[in-house]
């Protein structure tokens, strides 16, 4: 019998890729299940068709790059990608939105860059960007929480809710400003007017109705994959501290240009789904501690930046494609101090 | 209770360290034969000291260590040399290597050892003799000659002794076996150590928190020694976590100081050492037992018996797996050392070596093959696994793209290669596989490089040497050619002295020598002077240019322009100077300055009486003398060839002594008056070329420029006519100094063509100058 040679070590920890993104999947239900409640299914619909969709194209591209499709599927990278678009796109929006943003995802912004691993951008990201810029109309329509509706309207049900995607049948009323919009609208109420009149914050607690709860089901998700161990804290939490620290600088106590309370900001629009489960990709964040604490910090920063005064409501998107772009900067600059080192390196010296 | 740093790092495999501990350190029966491998440890193999078909006794040196890192290998049973030959060896790639080949007797018969009651009675130089001469290795798997750790440079203040007991490998018990078993050895071996090194401030023993028993043991026998001379020492115990085994960690760990990149523990004032290596010096130096057997673990799901055995060097680990009912069915792999840093075994003939401390026989189940290497996903789970605090996923991407250079300025040098990375790796990539191999290159570019400087240094030297020697020809054929050309210069100015005639003779040459020297002197001054003009235009252009700038130039660079113009100008005024000085001496050139003089030396010479001047040549000569004996001194003692030249040479000179010594006789005995009254012939000769020279340079003193010109051109077209003859003349005769004689005609002809120039040049130029 032939004796295998390999090198050490010889033993593996449990766990794979498929594993670390399976975990990812499972961490995002918290706050899928705070989304369907208070807006319906729409979103579970998009996860669905997304996760189909950037299965699919996945499968075609690998059936193109004649590479194995099962090994690859089965890292399930696709489906994550599949799945955190689903989550950030508007619920009940047209079933091609969801269709061009994954296909574009999975196949440019993933595929073309070299596949799994080689991806400068965050695919989730690029796919959402694209449609938020080509379909602006159907992109800032967002459903009206359960508990914002005006009186006598109801959640779309499953069957009204396949009709609006498959149809595009609008039902006008289902459509609500989210609290972002609001902000981003308003010139001269204060906020606590703001609180007082607009329903999404009159019906909410903290930073507005349904979205409160969304983005705590997501930070719940977040804590248990921090404890799995998958990603560690540098990243989200300096992303959430920056942003906090931002929102504190520039609330200027509620008046009518003022940006919003901190809480507002850390609990509503993608402010947890980008922490968690966006910025923390490994493959297109910055690779060491101290890279991760920049490259975090400076997406909090840039979230509120766009969200103040800039020209979308939301920004986490934007915010983690420009510091997609910086991620090999921060890490020629962030090389840790090796043991036996008097200080740390910069990646650009080449001294032996 | 000291105080733990912690590190970087590190993982938690599953530990797996039970199953071999349920039984006692065992004895396993002596195989057919022992194989010893020459080279067991870290440096220079040893050498084999008995011939084949001797018989050989237990613990009887039988290959001797060469050089200072070296170890020497002992018999490790009483039997016959059957073989010096080349044998597969424990070592990744499988190859082969010097093996002595020993059949036992089965008597196990022992040499006489020498027991040693009370080391403390040895000096530090014998006690290292003794531990050198046993053959003690670093037994937790580095196998580096014990000797020369515990020998350490007198730069280096040893002020800590650190024990390894951490055995952080997965499986190995090894070190906690022989630490429950034998603690008192261990802590003799500790306290042997720590007098071979002075006794350093601080004796730790670490051992991580995993063995209860071995902590327990340990402690037992260090408080049973209580009271012990030297330092004390401590046991430490920390949490469990891989690799805080490795030298680097545990030094972290117990100091907290880290020993610098590319240096050695020492360096920080700590010296290192495994359990069984100070268990091992001890025996060697308490019973003067070389080291011929050690605790090696036998463990894995494909045997049936799984135990630490002490287990004689030697002995193929074939017969020790049949010893533990191998099934070879059941074994994917086998491995030697644990399962995060061992080796894969090609085949199990090889034999049980100093640092050997596991044989692992996994089952397939146990550890499973590696699944394909997925993409790396960046995810830094190696970077948080790393206790070096490398980036180990640019070390791949660097590995995979051969970037050198990014992977030294990544300190790839600093990976200690123990696997945590790729343990941790969800992608699966074998990432140890590529920095090994990435490793390698690194280091065998550098041997090239090495290699090829060295020959570059040699060929540079080389250029360099012919360069020189060519330029010492050049230098050489040069000053040949310029005496040619003087003496050719002296003879036609003779022959212009003497009205073409040979008569001037020995006396008469130093006058028309000195002539010819003021003739060629006196063309210099022109050239002089126009150079040293152009020196005075080129400083007055250079100085503007420098006011110009220092004008333009911001406040910041004004201080350094102004000196510039300082400079400038201080140049300006030397060559101002110089050209004056020039000017003043040049109108005195024009008068038969040099001439006068050079006449005058001459005449000097010739007023000497001659006694007066034989004397002197006496003198002279006798100086001579003196430094050519001092030559051939010299050049015997250094036994050079030139001594027989130099012999001729004194000898020659001395008989020239003699000469003038006789001449001097004979002039002072009889012809005082005959020297007063009538001078030599060849002093009339003299006086006569004098008179001729006095007479041609009151004439050229007189003579304008043009005419000096226009009298230059005339000799020269003499000259010039008579090396055409001769250039014919030769070329007729077919001469081998044709091509001198041609390049010669040719010179003058040029020499004429300028001199042509200059006249017709000459009323221009001196209407301007006046």
């Amino acid at each position: 019998m032939p004796l295998l040679r390999i090198t050490s070590p010889h033993t593996h920890s449990p766990g794979n890729t498929g594993d670390v993104m399976q975990q990812v999947m499972l961490a995002t239900i918290p706050g899928l299940i705070a989304l369907s409640y208070f807006f319906g299914p729409g979103s579970l619909m998009n996860v669905v068709m997304a996760s189909f969709t950037a299965v699919a194209c996945e499968a075609a591209v690998m059936k193109l790059r004649r590479r194995p499709v099962m090994f690859y599927i089965n890292d399930y990278s696709a489906v994550v990608t599949g799945v955190l678009l689903g989550l950030s796109l508007p619920p009940y929006c047209p079933w091609w939105i969801v269709a061009v943003s994954t296909g574009f995802a999975i196949v440019v912004a993933k595929h073309l860059y070299g596949g799994m691993g080689f991806n400068p951008f965050n695919p989730a990201m690029v796919g959402y960007v694209v449609v938020l810029i080509s379909f602006p109309v159907e992109m800032t329509q967002w459903a009206a929480p359960r508990t914002a509706l005006p009186d006598g309207q109801s959640l779309l049900g499953p069957l009204s809710a396949l009709q609006q995607i498959w149809l595009d049948t609008g039902i006008d009323g289902h459509t609500a400003a989210t609290p972002l919009d609001v902000f981003k609208q308003n010139d001269s109420q204060l906020v606590q007017h703001l609180y007082a009149t607009e329903p999404v914050f009159a019906a909410g607690r903290w930073a507005g109705a349904g979205w409160e709860w969304v983005n705590l089901g997501f930070l719940i998700g977040g804590a248990y994959l921090l404890y799995r161990r998958i990603f560690t804290w540098h990243a989200p939490v300096a992303m959430l501290v920056a942003l906090t620290l931002m929102a504190t600088i520039f609330y200027d106590g509620g008046s009518s240009t003022s940006g919003g309370s901190p809480l507002l900001h850390l609990l509503s629009g993608g402010t947890m789904l980008g922490a968690f489960f966006i910025i923390t990709d490994p493959v297109t964040s910055a690779t060491s501690n101290r890279g991760k604490l920049i490259f975090g910090a400076s997406i909090g920063v840039l979230i509120y930046i766009i969200r103040s005064w800039g020209n979308y409501p939301d920004a986490v998107a934007f915010a983690v494609l420009l510091m997609n772009f910086a991620a090999p900067f921060i890490d020629y600059y962030t090389v840790p101090r090796t043991y036996g080192h008097d200080k740390p390196r910069r990646a650009t010296d080449n001294r032996p | 209770m000291r105080k733990i740093w912690g590190i970087p790092g590190g993982i938690h495999p599953p530990e797996n360290k039970d199953q071999s501990l349920q039984q006692p350190i065992a004895e396993i029966a002596l195989p057919e034969l022992l194989v010893l491998p020459l080279s067991q440890h870290m440096g220079t193999a040893a050498e084999p000291i008995v011939a084949v078909g001797e018989r050989v006794l237990t613990g009887q040196e039988i290959a001797a260590a060469k050089g200072l890192v070296s170890a020497p290998v002992h018999a490790s049973t009483s039997g016959e040399i059957v073989a010096i030959e080349e044998r597969a060896i424990a070592h990744p790639s499988g190859m082969t290597d010097l093996c002595m080949v020993l059949r036992p007797d089965g008597r196990d018969q022992w040499i006489e050892l020498h027991a040693c009651e009370d080391y403390t009675r040895l000096d530090h130089q014998q006690l290292v003799e003794k531990v050198r001469a046993a053959g003690i290795v670093g037994l937790g798997g580095a196998g580096f000659p014990t000797a020369v750790k515990l020998n350490p440079r007198a730069n280096y203040d040893i002020d800590t002794l650190i024990i390894n007991g951490t055995e952080c490998e997965p499986y190995i018990t090894a070190d906690d076996a022989l630490m429950q078993a034998h603690a008192d050895e261990v802590v003799a071996g500790t306290r042997l150590l720590a007098h071979m090194l002075d006794n350093p401030q601080q004796v730790l023993i670490g051992i991580e928190d995993n063995k209860p028993k071995a902590i327990a043991a340990m402690e037992a026998a260090l408080a049973a020694g209580e009271g012990h001379p030297g330092s004390a020492v401590e046991v430490c115990t920390f949490p469990t976590k891989y690799p805080s085994g490795g030298e680097k960690q545990l030094i972290q760990i117990l100091t907290g100081r880290e020993v610098p990149s590319e240096q050695i523990p020492a360096n920080i004032g700590v010296v290192c050492q495994n359990t069984g290596t100070a268990q091992a010096a001890w025996r060697a130096v308490r019973f003067g037992e070389p080291l011929i057997a050690r605790i090696t673990t036998v463990v894995g799901e494909a045997l049936q018996t799984q135990r630490n055995i002490r287990a004689r060097l030697g002995t193929p680990i074939a017969h020790v797996l049949a010893a533990h009912g191998f099934d070879a069915e059941r074994c994917s792999r086998l491995v030697m050392g644990g399962p995060m840093m061992g080796f894969t075994l090609p085949t199990a003939d090889v034999p049980i070596v100093k640092t050997t401390n596991c044989i692992l026989a996994p089952s397939r189940e146990e550890l499973p093959p590696p699944p394909p290497a997925q993409a790396c996903i960046r995810c830094g789970m190696c970077a948080e696994a790393c206790p070096a605090s490398l980036l180990p996923q640019q070390l791949f991407w660097y590995s995979q793209a051969q970037d050198y250079e990014k992977l030294q300025a990544y300190n790839l040098s600093d990976c200690i290669e123990c696997g945590a990375c790729a343990y941790v790796c969800p992608s699966n990539i074998p990432l140890v596989q590529y920095y090994r191999a990435s490793k390698s290159t690194i280091r065998r570019m550098e041997t090239e490089k090495e290699k090829s400087d060295r020959s570059r240094q040699r060929f540079e030297f080389h250029k360099q040497r012919i360069a020189r020697e060519e330029a010492e020809k050049e230098a050489k054929r040069a000053a040949r050619k310029k005496a040619a050309e003087q003496a050719k210069q002296k003879l036609a100015q003779a022959r212009a002295a003497g009205g073409g005639e040979r008569t001037g003779g020995s006396q008469a040459d130093p006058v028309s020598a000195a002539m010819a020297r003021a003739q060629t002197r006196q063309v210099a001054p022109q050239q002089q002077q126009a150079k040293l003009e152009r020196a005075v235009s080129s400083a007055e252009s250079r100085l503007q240019r420098a006011r110009q700038r220092c004008d333009e130039a911001g406040d910041e660079q004004r201080d350094k322009l102004q000196a510039r113009v300082k400079e400038a100008q201080a140049r300006l005024d030397d060559a101002r100077q110089k050209l004056a000085a020039h000017e003043g001496t040049g109108q005195a050139a024009d008068k038969p300055d040099p001439v006068a003089t050079a006449i005058a030396r001459a005449q000097a010479k010739m007023a000497l009486p001659p006694a007066e001047r034989l004397r002197n040549n006496i003198a002279s000569l006798q100086k001579r003398l003196a430094t050519a004996r001092q030559k051939l001194d010299q050049a015997r003692q250094a036994g050079s060839d030139t001594v027989e030249a130099l012999q001729t040479g004194v000898a020659k000179l001395e008989t020239k002594i003699a000469a003038t010594r006789a001449e001097l006789d004979d002039l002072q005995a009889g012809a005082v008056p005959e020297h007063a009254q009538a001078p030599s012939a060849d002093s009339e000769a003299a006086t006569a070329a004098i008179e001729k020279a006095k007479a041609r340079a009151a004439a050229r003193a007189d003579m304008s420029p043009e005419e000096k010109l226009r009298s230059q051109i005339e000799s020269l077209q003499d000259r010039l006519q008579k090396a055409r003859l001769r250039l014919e003349k030769a070329r007729a005769d077919n001469d081998d100094n044709t091509d001198a004689f041609r390049t010669a005609a040719e010179k003058l002809e040029a020499k004429l063509t300028q001199t042509q120039q200059q006249l017709q040049q000459q009323p221009v130029t001196t209407d301007t100058s006046h």
